[in-house]
């Protein structure tokens, strides 16, 4: 389970990137695509990245895994807008407030493709980030508070322990006798009991961080350096260039819609 | 904790003694500065290191604490090695140096970017050893580092620390209530009272000599002073459970071919290395986890017509058949008091509310917890939540009881206690599984064992 929090390793470049350029890039794509609801911007996006997902640093295998969410959100998200968008043109099937239209249809066609385009890379990008070099990258580069910084992420350490918790706690409730009826009340119980390991265990981390001089007074060194240079300049150029092209393209054919208009 | 008058010269080797709750581990916290400041309780007095509040003098004394699991701060080994350095504002190549002797210093040889998830309980508390070491502490703090480990790590941790004390030099202040552990590295042995104030200071040897008895009686582990053995009465054995073919395992397989047989009137105890799967093989026996091939199967005397397999029995069926102490006691509790605590099973029994009263009040005296009968669970002592998770399924008289490591990091008091209440419920003809590391535990009451 704690497999999720592990970064996927390897040699290309990608993987020396350093975080927060890969959080600028998708931020910078997603906003470029959120400005308008056409399936041309969106295609043109998803094509430009679908060639980029080539370096990417991971195998199919990987891919297809670890975006199984987007690839089950997106269709979903565009039948909800197939049968409920706004109608216009001809109507093609009616049923109670579901009204399939050419405006419904052409809605969720660009809702499809704008999930995949906004959703794929930055599952993609964030396939390769691992966590302490986000932090160091935050405080470093972006300049956050150290102590927020890493706070976070050593909290982040113990979300494994809590899945652990999580099905001691569901097995204790059977053995005690519990586990019958009531499964509404139990996981609510449950939680609570959760909450208070959780606080506990986040005290004890933090009397263990205090041990180790965290937040002494004077200056923080950074045992690894976060650099930003060429690389990371160039990965978000590539993302403000897709955003780029999509929307140009949209607009010469015709079917750039602002989303404020 | 209160009056108390102490001096600690640079370089003593000091063994911190004292019944549970007379302050040790509080003083520990105050010489390593991490308190807490006034709104978190009271102070009086003054305590200082090298002449100035520890608070001030951040660095100088490292403390390594009991958990494992909540000391490892950050992902890889080096970096959790370098966050001290890095807090103190070392610059960046001398951090990797210190890391560097650090981690040679305690024998991990492991590279800097080993995933921390991936390290036993001695390791990972040679790793907190090593943080600290990296900060070149004058003062060493060790608040029973080895409370929660097995035997090869004890080893493991007390050899890392008699290398580093020997060679840098620095002041060695542990808590420990297994003396023998420690014994051959100290000097100076520090009793503290209960009440406050200092009740012996002096030489180990002459120390446990005066005093050995009384410290005994308190729940430390005195070379020389073993815990009473109880007196066992053996009746027959008729079978309980059975297994046949077993596999075990949550999402893989951990163990295939498993043959075990439980029987009442016997204790069994399941043994081996941390990972082999004794708690799963515990929690599957226990009717708590499927087995992931053949079967565990419940002889009529157990099932008496919930079915052959207890996997498939209803959650209140287990209350009378099978019981099951967890690990860490907080896991299984549910209620806000002690009272309603041991009141959950038999509840669930839809027992008549005398009958429940009558069987809570002798529980609660039977494990000395009847002073504590209003008080929330999750606030008692280790050694405390350890008697009442006990007490909780003792409650519903179970034919089967399943404990996972009921000794554990128990001082000699707590452990002598549930050894004689285990050998009770054993010669009265009901079956214990034990899973332990705990050899002395296995000597005293195991008739079976298995060892994964």
């Amino acid at each position: 389970m704690t497999d999720l929090l592990t970064p996927t390793r390897g040699t290309q470049a990608i993987h020396r990137v350093n975080p927060v350029a890969k959080l600028g890039a998708a931020f910078l794509l997603s906003a470029c695509l959120v400005l308008s609801i056409d399936w041309v911007s969106a295609a043109v996006a998803l094509i430009l990245e679908s060639v980029l997902f080539f370096f990417a640093g991971v195998s199919a295998r990987t891919f297809f895994t670890r975006t199984l969410p987007v690839w089950i959100a997106a269709p979903l998200t565009a039948l909800t807008i197939a049968l409920y968008g706004q109608t216009s043109g001809q109507v093609y099937f009616e049923f109670l407030f579901a009204r399939v239209s050419d405006g419904s249809l052409s809605l969720a066609l660009a809702t499809l493709l704008r999930v995949l385009a906004i959703g794929l890379p930055a599952v993609v990008l964030f396939l390769t980030v691992d966590p302490t070099d986000l932090a160091d990258g935050l405080a470093q580069v972006v300049r956050l508070p150290s102590r927020f910084v890493l706070g976070a992420l050593a909290a982040l350490r113990l979300v494994g322990l809590f899945l652990d918790d999580w099905k001691s706690l569901e097995l204790a409730r059977r053995a005690r006798g519990v586990g019958d009826t009531g499964r509404l009340r139990r996981v609510a119980g449950q939680a609570f009991a959760l909450l208070v390991l959780s606080i506990r265990r986040g005290s004890k981390l933090a009397t263990a961080m205090e041990a180790r001089a965290f937040g002494a007074p004077g200056e923080r060194t950074w045992a690894r350096e976060s650099s930003f240079g060429a690389l990371e300049w160039l990965l978000i150029v590539i993302g403000g260039l897709i955003g780029a092209a999509a929307i140009t393209t949209s607009v010469l054919t015709g079917n750039w819609n602002f989303i404020a208009s | 904790m209160n009056e108390l008058d102490l001096t600690i010269s640079p370089g003593e080797r000091v063994l911190l003694l004292g019944a549970s709750g007379a302050g040790k581990s509080t003083l520990l916290h105050a010489l390593a500065g991490v308190l807490g400041g006034d709104d978190e309780g009271e102070t009086n007095g003054e305590l200082l290191l090298d002449g100035a509040p520890p608070s001030e003098g951040r660095g100088r004394a490292g403390l390594v604490l009991q958990d494992p699991d909540s000391q490892v701060i950050l992902a890889r080994v080096g970096d959790d090695v370098a966050f001290g350095c890095e807090n103190l504002g070392v610059p960046r190549d001398q951090i990797w140096q210190r890391v560097t002797h650090a981690l040679d210093a305690v024998g991990l040889n492991l590279a800097l970017d080993h995933p921390t998830s991936r390290l036993s309980g001695g390791q990972k508390q040679r790793l907190a050893l090593a943080g600290v070491l990296a900060m070149r502490p004058g003062l060493l703090l060790l608040d029973e580092p080895t409370a929660n480990l097995d035997a090869e790590g004890v080893r493991e941790v007390r050899e890392s620390v008699a290398r580093v004390v020997e060679s840098t030099q620095a002041t060695l202040v542990v808590v420990e209530h297994r003396v023998d552990v420690w014994l051959p590295l100290i000097d100076r042995v520090i009793v503290l009272a209960p009440g406050g104030g200092v009740l012996a200071d002096g030489p180990a040897a002459d120390i446990l000599d005066q005093r050995g008895a009384e410290l005994a009686a308190s729940g430390v582990w005195v070379p020389g002073f073993p815990p009473p053995r109880p007196l066992r009465v053996r009746t027959a054995a008729r079978e309980l459970l059975a297994t046949t073919n077993l596999a075990i395992g949550r999402a893989t397989t951990l163990r295939s071919d498993i043959a075990c047989s439980v029987r009442g009137g016997t204790t069994l105890a399941i043994t081996g290395e941390n990972g082999a799967g004794k708690s799963t093989l515990g929690l599957t026996l226990a009717g708590l986890l499927p087995p992931r091939a053949g079967e565990v199967v419940a002889r009529d005397a157990l099932a008496d017509g919930a079915g052959a397999h207890p996997i498939r029995w209803k959650s209140r069926e287990l209350l009378t058949r099978i019981g099951t102490v967890f690990q860490d006691p907080e896991h299984q509790f549910l209620a806000s008091t002690v009272r309603a605590e041991l009141e959950v099973g038999p509840r669930a029994l839809r027992m008549p509310a005398a009958e429940i009263t009558a069987r809570v009040d002798e529980l609660l005296q039977r494990l000395r917890l009847d002073h504590l009968a209003g008080a929330n669970p999750f606030t008692l002592s280790g050694g405390e939540k350890r008697r009442l998770s006990v007490a909780t399924v003792l409650a519903t008289r179970p034919q089967v009881l399943v404990l996972d490591e009921p000794t554990f990091g128990q001082d000699s008091r707590t452990w002598t206690e549930m050894v004689a209440l285990l050998a009770t419920l054993v010669d009265g003809g009901s079956a214990v599984v034990a899973i332990t590391h705990d050899a002395e535990f296995v000597d005293v009451l195991a008739d079976e064992e298995i060892v994964l």
